[in-house]
């Protein structure tokens, strides 16, 4: 393995790794406020905010990541809304998520025995009191493991920057390898810097299930 | 047993030999482009590869095996060819590929068979009329992987540069106005031109890039065979239709 491309490149990884760092923090917070208002959306006993919060976790999760990016950086532009390539990714790369998200915290919620919420509602309870109280502290527990997957996936998905130009770990090592004519190793660094953002995270979600795990 | 051994033998040199092998399999497979109108583009309607590119190679194929049927096309991008070729996927790389002394590193070139120059597309009424237009905050779209995306780097400094995985994406961010101008060879471009008729080609090329026919290093009989093709192409005027039907121009002397 040829160390010396990761040093003579250094600058270029590094202002990718910031650029997929920031990409996967913004869309990470994005996704999960998004994709918690969507699953409230398809619980909800309102009919027509049901099917739209349906139609959307349906259209958005059948479709290509690669797809919904182009459609941000590419398409947008007639509509009169130009975003960079960055802009564009993280927004795809958020609305992508979200449909994911969405489907994990409404499997959460509807996984709570029905009682627990009849108790709570002839306890006096009102709907919204029974949620916040009764029903989501049992449903983020069953929830954190898969939107660990989720935010995963995330960190990683986000390498569809580089496809839009967007200044990821991914467009960044395509520019060096086409320069030096490096492929593997090249792509063997990129790794590296991925796991960097993926383990820390994947240690947090175990750290996260496993406390919750004793809450009760 | 003898007829086993001399088989075994057979195949191992075949293997060293990229030229015997071409001739013992009686086919020549050329990684192209499939996606850079006028050299190598996939026609939707019949599913064949077309192209200034394809047609050389053809015609190397008549040369070498007697006949340009047995010239067989795999697709490759400027970021796969020559990992393709060094892993022997592909005979022979023709796929607008600038001859640089950084690819003689990695593989051996035949002679020009097209000489290109880098060059600009913008849309039309654009300001930029030259490379020296590109100043600072402009944006200049590319293709990774490209000779023309290290270029231009040094042309226009003070612009940034956005690289694509491919023509058709950089054309459309273009379109997009995800930038000010499209940067590649003139002969990719006017392909662009030839068919949207709002972008045209802006100033003089700015470099010289002669496109070249790449082997894997060290097969110089494949290289040569290529070479003595190309020569009598151009001299029995085969060379010359090919060139007034794709580029629509004589070619330069």
């Amino acid at each position: 393995m040829n160390v010396s491309i990761l040093f003579d490149n250094f600058s270029m990884y590094m202002d990718g790794f910031y650029h997929t760092l920031l990409a996967s923090v913004i869309a990470l917070a994005g996704s999960f406020v998004l994709g918690v208002a969507v699953a409230v959306m398809r619980i909800t006993v309102f009919k027509p905010l049901q099917w739209l919060g349906t139609a959307y976790v349906e259209f958005i999760r059948n479709i290509p990541l690669l797809l919904i990016t182009f459609v941000f950086y590419f398409g947008l532009p007639n509509a009169g809304l130009r975003l960079d390539g960055f802009q564009a990714g993280t927004v795809a790369l958020t609305i992508y998520t979200s449909a994911f998200i969405a489907e994990a915290i409404r499997a959460g919620i509807q996984s709570v025995s029905k009682g627990q919420m009849e108790a709570a509602r002839s306890s006096g309870f009102t709907y919204s009191q029974a949620m916040l109280h009764i029903i989501l502290p049992q449903a983020i527990k069953i929830v954190i493991p898969p939107l660990g997957n989720q935010f995963l996936n995330l960190v990683k998905n986000s390498s569809i920057l580089g496809v839009v130009a967007g200044l990821d770990l991914m467009y960044q090592a395509d520019l060096v390898s086409s320069s030096t004519l490096v492929v593997f190793d090249v792509y063997i660094f990129v790794a590296l810097f991925y796991l960097v953002l993926t383990i820390p995270l994947s240690i947090g979600v175990n750290y996260l299930e496993k406390r919750l795990e004793k809450s009760y | 047993c003898g007829s086993k051994g001399s088989n075994g033998e057979a195949s191992k040199e075949s293997k060293k030999d990229t030229l015997a092998a071409i001739k013992d399999n009686d086919k020549i497979v050329f990684g192209v482009k499939t996606d850079t109108r006028l050299f190598g583009l996939k026609n939707p309607s019949s599913g064949e590869i077309e192209g200034f590119d394809i047609d050389i190679a053809k015609q190397i194929a008549k040369d070498i095996l007697g006949d340009e049927k047995k010239a067989q096309f795999k697709e490759v991008t400027s970021k796969t060819r020559i990992p393709m070729l060094q892993n022997g996927d592909i005979d022979a790389i023709v796929a607008t590929m600038t001859i640089t002394e950084e690819r003689k590193k990695e593989v051996d070139f035949s002679d020009v068979y097209f000489e290109a120059g880098q060059s600009l597309l913008v849309k039309k009424g654009s300001k930029i009329k030259s490379v020296e237009n590109l100043g600072k905050g402009s944006k200049v779209l590319a293709v990774k992987g490209s000779t023309s995306s290290q270029n231009i780097r040094e042309k226009a400094p003070e612009a940034s540069v956005l690289e694509f995985e491919n023509y058709a994406e950089a054309f459309t961010a273009l379109k997009s106005g995800q930038g000010d101008a499209l940067t590649t060879d003139n002969a990719i471009l006017y392909g662009m031109a030839d068919e949207n008729k709002n972008y045209q080609l802006t100033g003089k090329p700015f470099t010289d890039e002669p496109y070249g026919i790449a082997v894997k290093k060290g097969q110089s009989a494949l290289a040569k065979e290529i070479n003595a093709s190309l020569k009598k192409m151009k001299s029995d005027g085969r060379y010359d239709e090919i060139y007034k039907k794709w580029i629509k121009e004589d070619p330069a002397e």
